[in-house]
């Protein structure tokens, strides 16, 4: 693609260029906010797709008591960093020039996005290569997670030096 | 496949078994990680280059897995806390 295409581009003063029309920056803005209440709710606890944010560190059964530790350690701070990132992606979502450590944000903001909707959905590396139906009772989350990964790997290609 | 050398430090713990069978990080495939996301992560956690963290992140979508780091469980347990932090589904184990 050719560099003038890029909506999101790194420029000489190191900072990176976004340009996104008003209508997505709003959407953008939006789903932070649903995604925060979902990891403040201490009775979505058992929900599949708040547990794929809060994976378990050691695979083996032997070490399961390591487990319930490091998830009792480290089950906040990782809220935390996450809840982090959703923010810097609300208050910036308006932003035509972001910095790297708020781009890297927006990065890791999408992912959450991503991880929470493509476990809802049950998403497989398969379903995207054949067209949903529109009447697919899926499609409109489908969509929302087909433009959240497309907009993830525009700011992937940017960090990454695309360009 | 071809993983860096475990690291096993002279370790001031009374654990030996721990010191003996180094723990190894291990990212599983998952269908929502973008690949160009996941080459990303490795290359910035663990100073990889482009090569290597792309031959890791094909490892991982083509077989399932790959191991990505190893050493001590404290050293293993901190990269396995910044992958999550990331969204990568990670683990860890000890060598067996």
């Amino acid at each position: 693609m050719a560099a003038f295409l890029r909506r999101i581009r790194r420029v000489s003063d190191g900072s990176y260029r976004v340009r996104l029309p008003a209508q997505e920056r709003e959407f953008l803005e939006q789903l932070s906010p649903q995604l925060r209440e979902l990891l403040n709710d201490p009775s979505a606890d058992g929900d599949p797709a708040l547990g794929r944010l809060f994976p378990p560190a050691y695979s083996k059964e032997e070490d399961a008591s390591r487990n319930a530790e490091y998830g009792r350690l480290m089950r906040d701070d990782l809220r935390e960093h996450h809840l982090a990132a959703l923010a810097v992606l609300e208050e910036t979502a308006k932003a035509t020039r972001l910095d790297e450590e708020q781009l890297s944000a927006w990065m890791g903001a999408l992912n959450v996005l991503r991880l929470v909707l493509g476990t809802r959905l049950d998403v497989t590396e398969e379903m995207f290569e054949s067209d949903i139906a529109d009447d697919d009772p899926r499609a409109p989350a489908l969509a929302l997670y087909g433009y959240l990964s497309m907009l993830q790997a525009e700011v992937i290609d940017a960090l990454s030096g695309g360009g | 496949m071809s993983t860096a050398p475990a690291e096993v430090r002279e370790s001031d713990t009374d654990e030996v078994t721990d010191v003996d069978r180094p723990w190894k990080v291990i990212v599983w495939n998952d269908p929502i990680n973008l690949m160009t996301y996941v080459t990303f992560v490795l290359q910035k956690l663990f100073g990889y280059s482009k090569e290597k963290a792309t031959k890791l992140m094909l490892d991982v979508h083509h077989k399932g897995k790959a191991v990505v780091a190893s050493g001590s469980r404290e050293s293993c347990e901190f990269d396995v806390y910044r992958l999550h932090e990331h969204g990568l589904w990670a683990t860890m184990e000890q060598d067996t």
